[in-house]
């Protein structure tokens, strides 16, 4: 019988252990099936955060390293420095990337480190219980933030990406959705396109993926994808935000 | 042949890094220390190396952390404000096991503190510093030779123990400059870093981590690492022992401090007070058998630092209350001279025995010199 459909050659059998609807799941697919599709399985190198992706080095057949929270882009430009014929990417989460984590990724991005970056942005903490993160709308109710986040106490959602677009070590920036097939599919285009232009050492690309969180947003799993088509994209709307890969 | 040059210390660390074949170096300004950030500059230019001025001392010491899990020599320095911001990385390091070298041209603190030289850092150096079970191999030098020569060694016992070894000197070693013969570097050839991130080409994926959440597994890991601290509490101890064989007092001091009391020791016996110097180079792992030994034979010891005593407690845990254990030292960027050092065992040397406190299990009791 011909094999049409199998988890990619680039990914282990390991079941993953993200929570029911979680997007993380969705995101590691699209990598997988992106590396498998440009033949860099040996030659990938991966730096998962510190958050639920922790452990993201048991589902993938690729040299992976943990990074402290936050530092990951700085290990990323370890590795690539001592490898630059390598593909090294960093998968980060919003506390990883945009808190804690804003002075690492702001730098590699600035310089223009060849690395791909896949942001997943689900405006919660997931490992730690569901705190408030940087990219927490105004309103929404977290952990930390009971009665909704208050612009006036704790300020506004980051929009790290549109950040990142107007350093000029950035080549390409899109923010994506894995809510449904359709933003499925282009998120896939996107992160393959993201490491294109680290194949083509052209400079830092980074895919920014609206996630859903449904345990720490206390919906469904159909809830929580639709909240991001019906609230979550006014704040983060889809799109490229930058593109300079054709020039 | 070797080449004699005159350099300052921290330009040495920089040519020992580059004669072990360290090629990647990452660091940020900071002062007494950024000779040597200049010198590797220049020099990793010349070689096509890597050098990476960072954005702060906590992306420095995470690129030492890549560029070491991805197989390469890698040395990041500082002084010390920013070794604090670097323990974080370092115990990941020391988690990861991953061979690395750190210099601290340490400066007086607390705080942003000043410029000047100090030893205030010998407990962060060898105590811990970040968080959890770890050591570093850390080597007190005392001289631009020695800068040079435990630098390039530095890399070889990293890699052999899969250790992050810290250079601990201070803004004097880091500044002066002194002859230096800059020597080939031998050392045994190690085996190849099978674990090193390289691609998972016609093997098995490499994973570098330290979280271990399967029960038991954690306890293992630093079971293991602990282990390969007792190995290197075997293998790696050095330390230099000036005119100890006929030594009534012993003057234990590290680096900067050393030297000053090398000066004290023969001024001392010139006055008929036979001193004698035990000058520990690896700071951890501590010499502490031949401190024990010779407390054996001495009337007391004294330690000089420049800090509020923090080895002092180390030579308290070798001497175990065999004979006292005396402390002179100066802070916040003061350095001991030797006539201080001398007045100090004068003061000593008129101290009344009675007035001492009853010491359990003293193999001696304290002779008054007449």
């Amino acid at each position: 019988m011909k094999r049409i459909f199998g988890r990619p050659r680039s990914m282990t059998n390991k079941p993953f252990h993200y929570c029911p609807g979680c997007g993380h799941g969705i995101v590691h697919r699209l990598i997988g099936e992106v590396i498998d599709e440009l033949g860099i399985q040996d030659k990938t190198i991966g730096v998962p955060p510190v958050g639920c992706a922790v452990v993201m080095y048991h589902y993938f057949n690729v040299d992976m390293t943990e990074a402290a929270h936050g530092r990951t882009p700085a290990v990323a430009t370890g590795i690539k420095r001592v490898h630059p014929d390598k593909v090294v990417f960093t998968y980060q989460g919003d506390g990883d990337l945009a808190a804690i984590g804003t002075g690492e990724i702001i730098h590699a991005a600035n310089r223009g480190e060849r690395l791909t970056t896949i942001f997943v942005n689900n405006t919660v903490y997931g490992m730690t219980g569901g705190q408030m993160a940087p990219t927490t709308l105004i309103s929404q109710k977290t952990t930390t933030t009971p009665l909704g986040r208050d612009a006036r106490l704790i300020g506004y959602p980051i929009k790290i990406s549109e950040m990142l677009a107007v350093t000029d070590g950035t080549i390409y920036i899109e923010r994506v959705a894995v809510n449904k097939p359709a933003n499925i599919i282009k998120a896939k285009k996107a992160i393959k396109k993201a490491f294109q232009v680290q194949l083509e050492d052209r400079g830092f690309s980074m895919v920014e993926v609206l996630s859903q969180c449904p345990v720490n947003l206390a919906m469904t799993p159909q809830k929580a994808a639709e909240w991001i088509d019906n609230t979550l994209t006014k704040t983060y709307p889809l799109g490229v935000i930058k593109d300079k890969s054709g020039d | 042949m070797s080449e004699k040059v005159l350099m300052c210390g921290n330009g040495a660390i920089g040519e020992g890094a580059i004669q072990a074949g360290c090629r990647h170096y990452f660091g940020y300004p900071i002062t007494p220390q950024n000779e040597l950030t200049a010198y590797m500059a220049e020099r990793l230019g010349e070689l096509g190396g890597v050098f990476i001025q960072s954005e702060s001392e906590l992306a420095a010491i995470n690129m030492v952390f890549g560029a070491s899990a991805a197989g390469a020599r890698a040395m990041t320095s500082s002084s010390s404000p920013g070794i604090s911001l670097k323990q974080e990385g370092i115990s990941y390091i020391a988690g990861a096991e991953l061979p690395c070298v750190i210099v601290n041209v340490m400066r007086a603190g607390p705080g942003l503190g000043d410029i000047t030289p100090s030893q205030a850092d010998y407990f962060q150096a060898v105590k811990g510093g970040g968080h959890g079970d770890y050591r570093l191999i850390t080597i007190g030098p005392a001289s631009v030779q020695e800068l040079y020569d435990w630098t390039a060694r530095a890399f070889y016992l990293a890699d052999k123990y899969r250790n992050p070894v810290m250079i601990l000197g201070d803004g004097f070693l880091g500044q002066m400059m002194e002859p230096l013969e800059i020597r080939k570097i031998k050392e045994p050839k190690l085996p190849e870093k099978t674990w090193a991130l390289t691609g998972a080409k016609d093997r098995k994926a490499n994973i570098i981590r330290t979280l271990m959440l399967k029960v038991g597994e954690l306890e293992e890991h630093n079971k293991k690492i602990q282990n390969k601290y007792k190995r290197m509490e075997k293998e790696l101890i050095e330390y230099e022992a000036v005119l100890t064989d006929d030594a009534e007092i012993i003057l234990v001091a590290y680096g900067t401090c050393a030297r000053v009391c090398k000066e004290s020791v023969f001024l001392l016996r010139k006055e008929g007070i036979k001193a004698g110097l035990i000058r520990p180079i690896t700071l951890w792992p501590y010499p502490s058998a031949i401190i024990r030994k010779i407390s054996n034979n001495v009337r007391y010891v004294l330690t000089v630092e420049m800090s509020a005593g923090q080895m002092v407690e180390d030579v308290k845990l070798a001497v175990l209350g065999r004979c006292p254990v005396h402390f002179y030292g100066r802070m916040g960027g003061g350095v001991p001279t030797s006539e201080e050092i001398v007045k100090k065992v004068k003061k000593l040397e008129a101290h009344r025995p009675e007035d001492d406190q009853p010491l359990a299990g003293r193999h001696k009791g304290t002779k008054r010199k007449e």
